[in-house]
C-alpha cells in the first residue's frame, strides 16, 4: 500500500510544479463540468484561457481588462500574504474593500465638482485609511479579547454590504439622479478620476500600486526583519515568542496592512472601472483574492502571476458567458476547484509517496 | 404594541433552526479537533440540493435526503484534503464555501421562484389553537423538533457514552488516541461527514421550508454565524441551543422592526446579527478561563501517524 513519508524539506521542484499542475487539472476537471452543462469542452476552455489574448475578435477588448481585473486581485492578494504567511486569517478583505471604496468616494464627493490636483491623493489616502480602519477591529479584537480573527473579518462583511447599501441608497446617492440608487460618477470628473496611464493598456494607478506592493512585499520578505519575522511567528510560533517577536505587534501591522491595501483596491476600483459606488461595485475581489494569494504560495512573485491568471478566468468567464452561454457561476465554482487541486497537491511539496508492502504481524 | 411576542417567538424558532443544525454538527466536528471553515459552502448546497429535489419530487423529505447529500458530498472533499493529503484546514475549509458558493449558483440558476411542497406540520390543529403555548410549541415542521432532539441526543452522546469519549480523546489528543489504537483518520472522516449531513439540513430546511425559495447566496452568512455559535457556546450543546435562539431573536426581531419602520437605520438592522454575533464573541472570548476551558487541544492541528 502507499504510505506518506514527510520530506525533511519541502521539495523545490513541486512548490513551483503543484500550482502548475492544478491549472492543468482543474482545466480538465472544468472542462468535465462544462461538457455536464452540455458545453464543448475543449471550446470552453480557449475560450477561457486562450481566446481573451490572442483572438483577433476579442483580444482588442479583452487584453486591456487582464490589467484592469489583476490589479485589485494583485494588491489584495499581496496584502493577505504578509498575515496568512504569520498564522494571521484576514478573509474579510471584501470588507475592506468595500469601506475602503466608500471613504475614498465619500471624500472626492465632498469636494465635488473641484479638480483640484489633491483630491486623487487625499482619496487615495482615504482609502487606505478606510480599509485599514476596518481592518483594525478584528485586529484590536484579536489582541486585547483575544476573539478570533477569521470570524469577525468575515462576519463584518456583511456588515460592509449593509453600509454600502445605505450609501448607495442614501448618503452617498447621487443628488442629480433622479432618486436612482448609485454616487456620481467618479471617473466623469477629472478631479477624482482614476485614468487609464497608457492608452489600450488597461493600466491604471491602481494596477501600479499592485505592482509597486509585489516589489515592497519581495523586499520585506527577503531582506528586512518584518518578512523573518512573519515567516517565523507562521513556522514556529513558539520559537517567534523566545527571539522576542511581539505577537500583538504583528497581528496589528499584518491586519493593518492588508486592509489598507483591500480598501486602496476598492478606491481606485471605484473611482476607475466601476465608476461609481452602487450596491453590488464590489464583485467578489476581496474572495477572489484568497485564492490567488494561495494560487501564489503567499509569494510575491507568484501572487502577481496567480493574479494575471485569476484575471484571465474572470474575462474569459465573461466571453465564456457570451458565446456559449456558461453561466456565471460556473466560472465562481471553476476558481473554487483550482483552489481544492492547489491544497491537494501541496501534499507534493510535504511529502513522499512510499510503496511499502504490508507486513503480516 | 406592533410586535406581537407569540409571533416572534414561532418566528425566532423558524429563523434559528438552520443556523442550530450547521452548528451542532461543527461542535462535534471541533470536538473531534477537526476545524471545518466550509460550512457556508456546505450549507448552501444542502440549499440547493434540497431545492431542486423538494421541486422535482415534491417530497420535504426527499428534499431533507438530498440537501444532506449534497452537503456531505462537500464535506467529503474536505476530509480528503485534511485528513489524507493533510492540507491546511483553514484554506480547505475556505476553499470549500468559495466551491460550494459557486457551484450551487450553478446547480440553482433557473429555479428561483418555482413552487415547493409545503412542509407538514407534526401536531394536529386543535393543540396549535391553544392559545399562546400553541403555536410557540406546537406550530412547527418536524425539522424544528428533529434540530432539539439533534441537540440533546449530542449532548449524551459526546458527554455520557464511549464514542463520545473517543471522539473527544481524538480531539484532545491525537496522537495519544493513536497510540490507544484508535483509528484518528477514520473517526475524524466520520465527524466530518455528520457535520455536513447537519450544515446541509439546516441549509435545505433553509430554502425548502422557511423561506421557501432559491437566491444565490441565500445563506448570507448562517454558516459562519454557526461557526462564531460553537465559540459562543464554549463547545457545550446545550449552550448552542440558546446561542442559535439568542441569534434567531435578533434576526427575526430586526425584520419586524424594519417592517414597523421604526426610524432605526435599515443599515444597522440589517447589519444587526452579524454586530451583535461579534460582540457576543468578543465578551465570550474575552472571559480568558472560559474561552480555553472547553476548547479542544488539537483543535485545527493535522495529524500525520509516524508509524
Amino acid at each position: 500500500m502507499i504510505r506518506l513519508e514527510k520530506r525533511p524539506q519541502p521539495s523545490r521542484f513541486w512548490v513551483v510544479g503543484a500550482p502548475v499542475l492544478a491549472v492543468l487539472l482543474t482545466m480538465i476537471a472544468g472542462g468535465i463540468m462544462f461538457a455536464a452543462l452540455g458545453k464543448n469542452p475543449v471550446e470552453a476552455i480557449r475560450i477561457i484561457f486562450w481566446d481573451p489574448l490572442f483572438s483577433e475578435r476579442f483580444a482588442g477588448f479583452s487584453r486591456p481588462q487582464l490589467l484592469v481585473k489583476a490589479g485589485p486581485l494583485i494588491l489584495i492578494a499581496i496584502g493577505l500574504s504578509l498575515g496568512f504567511r504569520a498564522g494571521i486569517w484576514n478573509i474579510g478583505a471584501e470588507g475592506q474593500y468595500i469601506v475602503g471604496a466608500l471613504f475614498g468616494a465619500a471624500f472626492g464627493l465632498a469636494f465635488w465638482p473641484s479638480e483640484h490636483p489633491l483630491i486623487f491623493p487625499g482619496m487615495i489616502a482615504a482609502g487606505l485609511l478606510g480599509g485599514f480602519l476596518w481592518a483594525m477591529i478584528p485586529a484590536l479584537l484579536r489582541v486585547y479579547a483575544r476573539t478570533n480573527e477569521i470570524l469577525v473579518s468575515l462576519l463584518l462583511v456583511y456588515v460592509a454590504e449593509a453600509l454600502l447599501a445605505s450609501a448607495a441608497t442614501g448618503w452617498l446617492r447621487n443628488p442629480e439622479g433622479s432618486g436612482f440608487p448609485g454616487s456620481r460618477n467618479l471617473a466623469r470628473n477629472p478631479g477624482t478620476d482614476n485614468p487609464e496611464l497608457i492608452a489600450g493598456t488597461g493600466m491604471h494607478w491602481g494596477v501600479l500600486a499592485a505592482f509597486v506592493a509585489v516589489i515592497a512585499a519581495y523586499v520585506i520578505f527577503s531582506r528586512h526583519i518584518l518578512g523573518y519575522q512573519i515567516r517565523l511567528a507562521g513556522e514556529a510560533p513558539r520559537a517567534a515568542r523566545f527571539a522576542g517577536v511581539n505577537a500583538g505587534r504583528l497581528v496589528i501591522l499584518c491586519l493593518g496592512a492588508s486592509g489598507a491595501l483591500a480598501g486602496a483596491a476598492g478606491l481606485f476600483e471605484v473611482a476607475g472601472p466601476a465608476g461609481r459606488i452602487s450596491i453590488d461595485f464590489n464583485v467578489g475581489y476581496g474572495f477572489t483574492a484568497i485564492i490567488v494569494a494561495f494560487l501564489g504560495r503567499l509569494n510575491p512573485i507568484g501572487i502577481l502571476l496567480a493574479g494575471l491568471l485569476m484575471a484571465l478566468t474572470f474575462i474569459g468567464g465573461e466571453l465564456a458567458q457570451l458565446m456559449l452561454g456558461i453561466p456565471a457561476a460556473a466560472i465562481q465554482a471553476f476558481q473554487g476547484m483550482l483552489l481544492f487541486f492547489l491544497l491537494a497537491l501541496d501534499v507534493l511539496a510535504n511529502y513522499r509517496f512510499r510503496w511499502k508492502r504490508e507486513v503480516a504481524a | 404594541m406592533i410586535i406581537d411576542p407569540v409571533t416572534l417567538i414561532v418566528a425566532l424558532i423558524t429563523v434559528a433552526t438552520p443556523v442550530l443544525l450547521a452548528a451542532i454538527g461543527e461542535l462535534v466536528v471541533e470536538k473531534s479537533g477537526v476545524l471545518n471553515l466550509g460550512v457556508e459552502g456546505m450549507m448552501i448546497m444542502g440549499a440547493v440540493c434540497g431545492f431542486i429535489v423538494a421541486h422535482e419530487t415534491g417530497s420535504v423529505a426527499m428534499a431533507f435526503v438530498a440537501g444532506m447529500g449534497g452537503a456531505m458530498a462537500l464535506a467529503l472533499v474536505f476530509a480528503v484534503l485534511t485528513q489524507v493529503l493533510m492540507a491546511n484546514q483553514v484554506a480547505s475549509g475556505l476553499a470549500l464555501t468559495l466551491f460550494g458558493l459557486g457551484l450551487a449558483a450553478l446547480l440553482g440558476s433557473g429555479y428561483s421562484g418555482l413552487p415547493v411542497p409545503v412542509a407538514s406540520r407534526p401536531f394536529p390543529e386543535a393543540l396549535q389553537a391553544i392559545p399562546v403555548a400553541g403555536p410557540i410549541l406546537f406550530s412547527h415542521s418536524v425539522l424544528v423538533y428533529v434540530a432539539i432532539a439533534l441537540v440533546g441526543a449530542v449532548w449524551f452522546v459526546l458527554a455520557r457514552t464511549r464514542a463520545g469519549l473517543v471522539i473527544r480523546a481524538v480531539g484532545e489528543n491525537h496522537d495519544a488516541a493513536h497510540a490507544l489504537g484508535y483509528k484518528v483518520v477514520r473517526i475524524r472522516f466520520a465527524t466530518i461527514l455528520f457535520g455536513g449531513a447537519c450544515a446541509g439540513l439546516g441549509g435545505a430546511f433553509l430554502s425548502v421550508v422557511r423561506v421557501q425559495n432559491w437566491f444565490d447566496g441565500m445563506t448570507a452568512g448562517a454558516g459562519w454565524i454557526a461557526l462564531a455559535l460553537v465559540v459562543f457556546a464554549s463547545w457545550k450543546a446545550g449552550r448552542v441551543l440558546l446561542g442559535a435562539w439568542l441569534f434567531g431573536g435578533i434576526a427575526a426581531l430586526q425584520l419586524r422592526l424594519q417592517a414597523a419602520e421604526v426610524g432605526v437605520p435599515v443599515a444597522l438592522l440589517d447589519a444587526s446579527p452579524y454586530l451583535v454575533t461579534i460582540i457576543v464573541l468578543v465578551i465570550i472570548s474575552s472571559d480568558r478561563r472560559r474561552a480555553a476551558l472547553n476548547a479542544p487541544a488539537a483543535l485545527g492541528r493535522a495529524f500525520h501517524a509516524a508509524s
